[in-house]
C-alpha cells in the first residue's frame, strides 16, 4: 500500500452534509472488476450534466460548472474538505478508490461514516476529523482565498495553514502506523498465523456446529 | 460486576488477539461473497500469491446485478445483455471455481440476495461472526450473530487470514416496549428509529434491539430491522436469541442436526444481554406511538408518519439542516407543507434484502388481493429475495395475486434496490420502495425514492399515491 507521511496540496470543498457513497461513485461504475480507473467518474452525477455509463469517453461530456471540482480554481486539488457524515451508505471501496484515482490524498470532514473511514486507510487515503467549527472556518477560508493550500503532517498529526497557524488532529495509533509505513495489513495479520491457528483449533472444539457445514 | 451485552459476549468469544495499539484480531466464522465487491479481492490474493485460509467458511452468490426478467435469466450468464454485469457475474463463478468456494450461481435453487439466503439456508447461525462486502450484513444479527459489512480490502483480508482487524464498538440498546398497532410493521419501526437517531446517530455503536416489540417479532421482521442499522450509522444490529430464533433455524439446510443441534442450542440460549449489562446509550420508544412511515427526502432519516406533511426548511435553525432539506425538496420535487398522501407514485418496488422475504410478500399480497394497480402507476415490480422465497410464494399462489393486480412477478436479485441492472427509475419518477436507501440517484439517475414497508408499497400501488394502509385494511373489515 502507498505510504503517507506528509502532503501539501490544494483544498477543494464539497459543501454538503451526508455525502454518500452513491454520490461519490454511482453504482453503474461498480461493475468494473478492477481497482483503478474510477477517477473520471468521481461524483459523476454532481460533476456532469448528463448520465454517465461505464467505458465512456468522459472528456466529451457536458460539465456542471456549478460543481466545485469543475471550477478552474480547484483544478489539481488533492485535499477534499467536506461536512458531517461523509461517506455514508454502502460499503463500496470503490469510493476511496475513486477519490484516490482522481488524485485526492486527504479528506477533511467533521465526521465520517465508519466503513468509509476504515476503507480510506486501506488505500493510502488519510481521513481527518476536525470539529464542526474548524471545518466551518476552513470552508470560509477556502472560499475567500484562491489557491488555498494546506500542509498535512501525519507523523506530527498537524495541519499547517497558509496564515502560519497550525491545527492538530487525532488519529488511531494503528491506522497511523499502517499509513506511515504503507504496511500490508494482511501481511501484518499473518505474522500472527500461529495465534489464529491455535484459536481456530480450540474454537472448532468448543463450537463444532459452526464448522464443516458448507 | 456489570454483566455483558450480547455484543460483548460475541466479541469476547471471537477475540484472537488484542493488539497493543487498540486494534484486535477477530475470528470470522462465515464470509459471504457476491459479484460486486469480490473480484478485486480475489485479484489481490492472486497477486500476492496467497491462498484462502479456510475455504468452507465462505459462501458466494450472484445477486447485485443479475437480470430479473425470466427471459433474460433463462439464457444463463451468456444471455445477460449488460456487458459489464455479465463479466462480473462470470468472474464470480470463475473465482469460486478456481478457489473451490461454494457458490449459489445465478439460476441455482439456493440463489438469492446474499442477506436473504444466509439465514434461509442456515449458513448464518446464532453465535457466529459474519462478514460480507456489503453494508447490509447487519441483517444476520437478527439471529444473534455478530455481523457487519466490510470493504473489499477487508474481503481480501478475511479470505487470507479468517480474521478481521477490528476495534470494539460501543453498546447501544434500542428498546421498543408495548405493542405495535394494526398495520404497523418492522420496517416502520426501524424507519422511526432512524428518524430519531439520524443517519449518523449510531456511528461507532453496535445496536441491540430489545423490548417487547422485538421479542414478539418474527425472524423476518427482526431481519428487516437489523438490516437497516447501517442507515442509522451502525455497522452492527442484533437481537438476542430466543425460541423464535431457534424455531427459525431448526431444520435449515446447513443448521446442525441431532446431537450437535442439542449442544448448539444449549450454547445459543446464552446469547442475549445479561440483565445487569450496561449499555453506553439507551434509546426508548413505545410501540403504540409508531405509525406507518414514508420517507420524503434523500436520506433515510428524512422520514415521517404517513399522516405527516413535507417539512419546511425555512422553519429550521441549523443552516446545514436547512440547506440539506431545501436541496432534498428540490431533488424530490416536493413542496413544504404538502401532505405525504398527496405524493403521486410512478413506480413501485417490492423487494431488496430489507423486505423481500415471504412474510413481506404475504403482507403486500394481502393488500393487492382483489385490487388493481392505479392507472397512473407505470410499473410495479415484485422481486422475491431468493429462489426459495419465490418457490414458497408460488406455492401459496401469491404470484397470481400480484399478476392479477397488474404487477410484475420477477426473478430473485437486488434489482431496483440499487438499479445496477435494467430495473430502474426514470428521472423525476417517484417510487414507493421497500428498499433501504433513498439517496439521490440510488434507483436510477434523477429517480425519487420513498422508503416504505411492503404493505404500504402495495397500498400506494393500488391507490396511485401514498395512503395509510390501515384505511384499506379497515375497508376490508367494515
Ligand atoms: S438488496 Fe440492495 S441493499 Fe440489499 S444487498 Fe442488494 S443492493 Fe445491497
Amino acid at each position: 500500500m502507498k505510504s503517507f507521511k506528509q502532503h501539501t496540496g490544494l483544498v477543494a470543498p464539497i459543501d454538503r452534509a451526508n455525502v454518500d457513497t452513491d454520490m461519490i461513485i454511482p453504482k453503474q461504475f461498480l461493475k468494473s472488476i478492477k481497482r483503478s480507473g474510477f477517477g473520471p467518474n468521481l461524483f459523476d452525477e454532481l460533476r456532469y450534466l448528463d448520465e454517465g455509463f461505464p467505458d465512456q469517453d468522459n472528456s466529451q461530456r457536458p460539465l456542471n460548472m456549478d460543481f466545485s471540482l469543475n471550477q478552474p480554481r480547484f483544478k489539481g486539488a488533492s485535499i477534499l474538505l467536506a461536512r458531517e457524515n461523509f461517506g455514508c451508505g454502502s460499503s463500496r471501496e470503490h469510493a476511496p478508490w475513486a477519490l484516490d484515482d482522481y488524485g485526492f490524498r486527504v479528506v477533511i470532514a467533521s465526521s465520517f461514516a465508519d466503513i468509509f473511514y476504515n476503507n480510506c486507510f486501506k488505500n493510502g487515503l488519510l481521513p481527518i476529523v476536525l470539529s464542526k467549527d474548524i471545518v466551518d472556518s476552513l470552508f470560509l477560508a477556502v472560499d475567500a482565498n484562491e489557491g488555498y493550500e494546506l500542509l498535512i503532517d501525519l507523523e506530527q498529526q498537524r495541519i499547517d495553514l497558509p496564515d502560519g497557524t497550525s491545527l492538530s488532529f487525532e488519529i488511531d495509533a494503528f491506522y497511523k502506523q499502517c499509513l506511515l509505513e504503507g504496511l500490508d495489513e494482511i501481511g501484518l495479520t499473518l505474522q500472527d498465523k500461529e495465534s489464529i491457528s491455535a484459536f481456530e483449533q480450540q474454537w472448532r472444539k468448543d463450537s463444532p456446529w459452526l464448522f464443516d457445514v458448507l | 460486576m456489570a454483566g455483558k451485552t450480547l455484543y460483548d459476549k460475541l466479541w469476547d468469544s471471537h477475540l484472537v488477539k488484542q493488539r497493543d495499539d487498540g486494534s484486535a484480531l477477530l475470528y470470522i466464522d462465515r464470509h459471504l461473497l457476491h459479484e460486486v465487491t469480490s473480484p478485486q479481492a480475489f485479484e489481490g490474493l492472486r497477486l500476492a500469491g496467497r491462498e484462502p485460509w479456510r475455504i468452507d467458511a465462505n459462501l458466494a452468490t450472484a445477486d447485485h446485478n443479475v437480470p430479473t426478467t425470466i427471459n433474460e435469466r433463462a439464457g444463463g450468464i451468456a444471455a445477460i445483455s449488460d456487458n459489464v454485469a455479465r463479466i462480473q457475474v462470470q468472474t464470480l463463478d470463475d473465482n469460486c471455481e478456481a478457489f473451490g468456494i461454494t457458490e449459489y450461481k445465478m439460476n441455482d435453487a439456493g440463489q438469492g440476495i446474499v442477506h436473504v439466503i444466509g439465514p434461509e439456508q442456515g449458513a448464518t447461525l446464532p453465535g457466529m461472526t459474519v462478514v460480507c462486502g456489503d453494508s447490509h450484513t447487519a441483517t444476520h444479527g437478527a439471529l444473534g450473530a455478530l455481523a457487519h459489512g466490510i470493504g473489499t480490502s477487508e474481503v481480501e483480508h478475511v479470505l487470507a487470514s479468517q480474521c478481521l482487524v477490528a476495534k470494539k464498538m460501543k453498546n447501544m440498546l434500542v428498546r421498543v416496549d408495548g405493542q405495535l398497532g394494526l398495520g404497523v410493521t418492522a420496517k416502520d419501526v426501524v424507519l422511526a428509529v432512524i428518524a430519531r437517531l439520524g443517519t449518523a446517530g449510531g456511528t461507532g455503536y453496535a445496536i441491540e434491539f430489545g423490548g417487547d416489540v422485538f421479542r414478539n417479532m418474527s425472524m423476518e421482521g427482526r431481519m428487516t430491522v437489523c438490516n437497516m442499522a447501517i442507515e442509522a450509522g451502525a455497522r452492527v444490529g442484533m437481537v438476542g436469541v430466543d425460541d423464535i430464533t431457534l424455531d427459525y433455524v431448526k431444520g435449515r439446510k446447513f443448521a446442525p442436526k441431532g446431537e450437535l443441534w442439542e449442544r448448539a442450542v444449549a450454547n445459543w440460549q446464552t446469547l442475549h444481554s445479561d440483565d445487569n449489562a450496561v449499555f453506553d446509550a439507551v434509546i426508548e420508544f413505545r410501540g403504540e406511538d409508531i405509525q406507518p412511515q414514508v420517507s420524503w427526502g434523500t436520506s433515510p432519516e428524512m422520514v415521517l408518519p404517513v399522516s405527516g406533511v413535507v417539512p419546511d426548511p425555512e422553519q429550521m435553525d441549523d443552516p446545514v439542516k436547512r440547506e440539506g432539506t431545501a436541496r432534498a425538496l428540490s431533488y424530490m420535487g416536493l413542496q413544504a407543507g404538502q401532505a405525504l398522501t398527496d405524493i403521486k407514485v410512478d413506480r413501485v418496488f417490492i423487494g431488496s434484502c430489507t423486505n423481500s422475504r415471504i412474510e413481506d410478500l404475504r403482507a403486500a399480497a394481502e393488500v393487492a388481493k382483489g385490487r388493481k394497480v392505479a392507472a397512473n402507476v407505470k410499473q410495479v415490480l415484485i422481486v422475491p429475495g431468493s429462489q426459495a422465497v419465490k418457490a414458497q410464494a408460488e406455492a401459496e399462489q401469491l404470484d397470481q395475486i400480484f399478476i392479477d393486480a397488474g404487477m410484475e412477478w420477477r426473478e430473485p436479485g437486488c434489482s431496483m434496490c440499487l438499479a445496477m441492472n435494467a430495473d430502474k427509475l426514470g428521472a423525476g419518477e417517484h417510487c414507493a420502495s421497500t428498499s433501504n436507501r433513498n439517496f439521490e440517484g440510488r434507483q436510477g439517475n434523477g429517480g425519487r425514492t420513498h422508503l416504505v414497508g411492503p404493505a404500504m408499497a402495495a397500498a400506494a400501488a393500488v391507490a396511485g399515491h401514498f395512503v395509510d394502509v390501515r384505511e384499506l385494511m379497515s375497508n376490508e373489515t367494515a
